[in-house]
């Protein structure tokens, strides 16, 4: 399938920033299952950017901008092959052992009352336990598809009826984890997210030994389709942002996320 | 068992001094205790206008303290020092060729040396700043590995440290007080010097600078004057000669580090930072940092400069790392380590923690995360409450401790409410590492437990600071003091640490 | 030079002559109200509030205009910065924020001075009080002679700049508070109070000495106001902190080659000064003069801040 990325960020600030330096994981990479065939970032003003990589093996955009600003929006936009894979990620180099990603951070915090939910989904086969807890996440929650609570954690989730998509990929992790199966936080974009309050798409993988990575979309209770994007991975949703900055100047931040993800 | 300890100076108990000592010990006796007092407090009061503080956590009262000052110094023997620093130059050598692997291809972990969860959820273990490799490949150019000892040729490794050491500012300090206030001293002895230090120390920051900087610019990066050991921050770029500064000075763009000076931007290429981790990058680290460069990290990844010491280096002296560390320095030298480990259980393995549940009252159990003193038990010291409140503590959560026996701490005389009196004592010396190789200077911070019996030396627990002496034996050679660089052992002229 | 370290330097410079000015005023006030043979009183003390711009804030703490609730209130009392201790706190903790840029000499007079304040009772009586500005004075003039000992670079030149911003302001406010409001109402110009208060200025500003020096003549106002006014010889005088911020901005622009507005400011009002007369300024009117001095220094005060990008 042959998808057609437009993401546009743009902040509005209450007061000029003297500075602004943001670091952007936009980028997709090639995979077996995902070409990159044309992909830009454009920035609506003077500013200077840098390629480089991040720790978790994600392409990061250092961008560097001289105040004042009062506004600055971040267009990306892109075409990108995919094709089917049942979930599996294949020819992706990894810098961090699959161990590593056992690991909690604030957000997937071993939060009890997921834990306590997730000890009765364990099954013989890491992989039927973990399509189980897919299925079970998404039989669970109502997706909500509005902007995702910056920092909410996977607990401060757990108790809720609606969820939006980090939220499912965070407790996806947590009880993954907690099952023995490394797991993570992905960031991209997909077709099938709800079209009329789009967002980047967020949803999880987990480790499978002698499988590799395997994707899973709690939103869907399937494995990610020929329809999503991966671009960012990390232990939870903060850690392959879209978007990380810091600014140097007083006032509030205002926020708007256009996102149109179309077959080509 | 305190009875049994050895005295530095005045050797096993009810036997005379140690004969090579000797002179000291009739120096301690001629010298009339109100003197030494007197010459105590003159030091403590210089200390104090210079503003040589600390701060105590949890001591809102007295903000800023100086640490008490002991004017009776300890003493090492040349050939001591030299099995000691060539066990400390082995140590420092394996943390650096440890981390450049552990950040790098992992072979320790693939080779099953070392458990790959030790490593990989441990949050010392760094995974954003995987891939990284500092410029020149080294990691810790300063360390600071805390030593006892319990006899004249019994040398334990305590706790290492290869993050941000503090503590030399007091070696220099000390040093400088001694001079002047005993110098008849080095009259007697032939102390080697120790005020090279920071040329030192600034050789080694200019030689990792990025490659094709020809007069890199080097800075002192503080959390600010309210930190704890901002005086140290401000001494060392005093001595040498460079810009202390601040997060909020230095900018990142297009890759490289900028300070913000009155005439504009000036290139920044080796930073020693006294901040940590976690308030680098807010980018990368903590969001919430204000004290944090955004940029940073990205800067560092690309080549443009060198941060000492690097990033995620507290993986190396984690206190769960601690007692791997003889198959760590096994592992990377080849050889044995020459300077040992003191015996530790690590509770995380259930054997280790039933022999440490019999036997709390003889042992030391350490929080694997804490610092400072706090969160520890000494048995034999304990009441019944502190070691039940630990025994809880340990079963329910076992893989946060580990314990060490109780060793017989050796002890220098020191001056007490009543006269001398012998005091446990412990040694950090510092390890500087640079392209040129691993040196160690001959001195290092002598900490002092000063409440009789006490093993508690820290700062913030009533520990005090004692000059350290390190006696040289080249006849030849002059005694003084500004004849320092040559008496800084670069024991690896002629390679790097890598 | 880090533009931080420039503004603690600058800073330093200013709260460390805050603190020898309200000492020497705290002095002169208390020799007035004591040690004359026809204590001031109430006005005295009325008058050294005014010139520290405190005495609406000494109004709210309820305390009685007299000798011992103000030389408490402008000695020791950290709540307000017009209070010495004050003035030392901040001056230390902006001479720790650049301890590497000081010599040992002129960090330990600071760090003394703020000693003197550590768990001390307050001083009561008059002699205590005497005694404890006098001590402050010693730690300010060791200071300035450390000044004077480094190395003269940048270092040295935002710590002078400071200072002389500080004491033109400090001046200014002296002068224009003595002679128009607190002239007694139905005294006589030249009469024993009014001359006791003059006595008073040239203390604050230690120009007793000079002024027999420069004015064979006696006592009389107009001189004491063409000292502090336009004559460069003393220090303290307007006179002489214009020409020392001139000087001392142009050493800096030598250093970082960049000129900018404050030089500008700068050179503009020591061309003014040189053709201001003291006679003249009495005549059409101090206070507005004074007034119009006073607004222009904060206004230089701005330019430096931008200058160097203090932020």
């Amino acid at each position: 399938m042959r998808l057609s990325i437009h993401h546009r960020t743009a902040y509005r600030f209450s007061a000029p920033q003297a500075r602004l330096v943001q670091m952007l994981r936009l980028t997709p990479q090639n995979s077996h299952d995902q070409t990159v065939a044309r992909w830009r970032i454009d920035i609506d003003r003077d500013a200077r950017m840098s390629e480089g990589r991040d720790g978790w093996g994600n392409v990061t955009t250092m961008l560097y901008v001289e105040g004042p600003v009062e506004e600055i929006a971040i267009e990306v936009s892109g075409e990108v092959l995919t094709s089917h894979s049942d979930g599996v990620i294949r020819g992706v180099a990894e810098m961090l052992p699959p161990g590593l990603y056992l690991r909690s951070t604030p957000a997937t915090a071993p939060d009890p009352a997921i834990l306590a939910w997730a000890a009765d989904l364990r099954q013989t086969d890491p992989l039927t336990t973990l399509h189980g807890l897919n299925g079970a996440i998404h039989q669970r929650f109502e997706v909500d598809h509005g902007r995702p609570v910056a920092g909410r954690s996977a607990g401060e989730a757990w108790s809720r009826a609606k969820a939006t998509p980090r939220d499912l990929a965070q407790i996806f992790a947590v009880a993954a984890r907690h099952l023995g199966q490394p797991a993570r936080y992905v960031s991209g974009y997909c077709r099938h997210a709800d079209q009329e309050h789009p967002t980047p798409h967020g949803w999880a993988e987990a480790w499978v030994e002698d499988l590799g990575w395997v994707g899973f979309d709690p939103c869907t209770g399937l494995s990610p389709q020929e329809d999503h994007v991966r671009v960012a991975v990390a232990l939870d949703a903060a850690g392959a942002a879209p978007v990380a900055g810091s600014r140097l100047g007083e006032g509030a931040e205002q926020l708007d996320v256009e996102v149109r993800v179309e077959e080509a | 068992m305190r009875a049994q300890a050895f005295d530095e100076i005045m050797g096993m108990a009810g036997r005379p001094p140690r004969a090579e000592l000797d002179a000291l010990a009739r120096w301690l006796e001629a010298t009339p205790a109100i003197e030494l007092r007197r010459r105590q407090h003159s030091a403590e009061a210089a200390f104090r206008q210079l503003g040589i503080t600390f701060a105590v956590y949890g001591d809102n009262e007295a903000s800023e303290r100086i640490i008490p000052f002991d004017i009776v110094p300890r003493v090492f023997l040349p050939d001591e020092w030299d099995r000691l620093s060539r066990g400390l130059v082995q140590r420092v050598e394996a943390i650096n060729a440890f981390l450049d692997d552990i950040y790098g291809e992992r072979r320790i972990l693939k080779e099953g040396v070392l458990p790959s969860d030790l490593i990989l959820g441990n949050p010392q273990f760094r995974p954003e700043i995987a891939g990284i490799r500092p410029p020149h490949g080294v990691w810790a150019h300063i360390c600071g590995i805390d030593l006892v000892r319990t006899g004249p040729d019994d040398f334990f490794v305590l706790e290492d440290n290869a993050r941000t050491p503090s503590g030399v500012s007091y070696m220099l300090e000390n040093r400088e007080a001694m001079l002047r206030l005993c110098p008849e001293l080095f009259r007697n002895f032939r102390v080697a010097a120790v005020d090279s230090y920071p040329d030192r120390l600034l050789e080694v920051m200019k030689s990792v600078a990025p490659r094709g900087v020809a007069t890199p610019t080097c800075v002192v990066l503080t959390p600010g004057h309210f930190n704890s050991a901002y005086y140290e921050h401000s001494f060392l770029a005093d001595s040498m000669g460079i810009e202390l500064v601040e997060a909020a000075d230095l900018v990142v763009d297009e890759d490289i580090v900028w300070m913000r000076t009155i005439a504009g931007r000036v290139k920044v290429d080796v930073i020693y930072r006294r901040v940590d981790d976690d308030f680098l990058d807010p980018l990368v680290f903590r969001p919430d940092s204000m004290l944090g460069v955004p940029g940073l990290i990205a800067a560092y990844a690309a080549g443009n400069v060198a941060i000492i010491n690097a990033p995620g280096n507290g993986i190396a002296d984690d206190k769960a790392i601690y007692s791997y560390m003889p198959e760590i320095v096994r592992y990377y030298t080849g050889s044995e380590a020459s300077l040992p480990n003191v015996e530790t259980w690590r509770c995380r393995e259930p054997e280790a923690l039933r022999y440490v549940l019999d036997h709390l009252d003889e042992l030391v159990v350490k929080l694997v995360d804490g610092s400072g003193g706090y969160g520890m038990l000494v048995g034999p010291t304990a009441s019944r409450e502190e070691i039940d409140r630990f025994r809880a503590a340990l079963v329910a959560e076992p893989h946060r401790y580990i314990a060490q026996p109780t060793l017989a701490l050796s002890t220098v005389p020191t001056m007490a409410e009543a006269g001398l009196a012998p005091r446990h004592v412990d040694f950090r010396p510092f390890v500087l590492t640079g392209t040129r190789g691993v040196q160690v200077v001959p001195g290092g911070l002598t900490r002092v437990a000063l409440r009789e019996g006490s093993l508690v030396v820290n700062s913030s627990q009533g520990g005090g600071t004692k000059d350290s002496f390190v006696l040289m034996a080249d006849a030849g050679a002059t005694q003084s003091q500004s004849q320092s660089q040559s008496q800084i052992q670069a024991l690896r002229p002629d390679g790097g640490a890598r | 030079m880090l533009s931080r370290t420039a503004s603690s330097l600058y800073w330093l410079g200013r709260y460390f002559e805050r603190v020898d000015f309200i000492s020497r005023l705290v002095e002169a006030t208390v020799r007035l109200d004591v040690l004359s043979a026809r204590p001031a009183g109430r006005a005295a003390w009325e008058s050294a509030l005014a010139v520290t711009y405190t005495d609406v804030a000494f109004a709210a703490t309820g305390g009685e205009v007299r000798r011992r609730d103000v030389a408490r209130f402008l000695t020791v009392d950290g709540s307000h910065p017009g209070s010495i201790v004050y003035c030392v706190e901040a001056a230390r903790t902006n001479a720790r924020a650049v301890r590497t840029a000081l010599t040992r000499e002129a960090w330990s007079a600071i760090n003394r001075a703020w000693l003197l304040f550590e768990g001390r009772p307050p001083a009561d009586d008059p002699t205590a009080v005497l005694n404890l500005v006098d001590a402050v004075k010693s730690e300010t003039r060791g200071f300035e002679g450390a000044v004077h000992r480094m190395l003269r670079n940048q270092t040295t030149w935002f710590i002078r700049l400071g200072q002389a911003v500080e004491r033109a302001d400090n001046t200014a406010r002296l002068l224009d508070v003595k002679y128009h409001i607190l002239l007694p109402e139905g005294e006589r110009v030249g009469g024993v109070v009014d001359r006791d208060q003059w006595t008073t200025i040239l203390q604050t500003v230690s120009a007793v000495t000079a002024y027999r020096w420069l004015y064979s003549d006696g006592l009389s106002p107009a001189n004491v106001i063409d000292l502090l006014i336009a004559r460069p010889e003393l220090p303290r005088s307007l006179a002489a902190s214009i020409e020392e911020t001139v000087e001392v901005l142009g050493l800096l622009a030598r250093r970082t080659g960049q000129h900018g507005e404050a030089d500008r400011m700068a050179r503009l009002r020591a061309t003014r000064m040189q053709r201001t007369r003291s006679g003249e300024v009495i005549a059409s009117g101090l206070h507005q003069f004074l007034q119009g001095f006073i607004h222009e220094n904060a206004l230089l005060h701005a330019a430096i801040g931008r200058q160097f990008k203090f932020g």
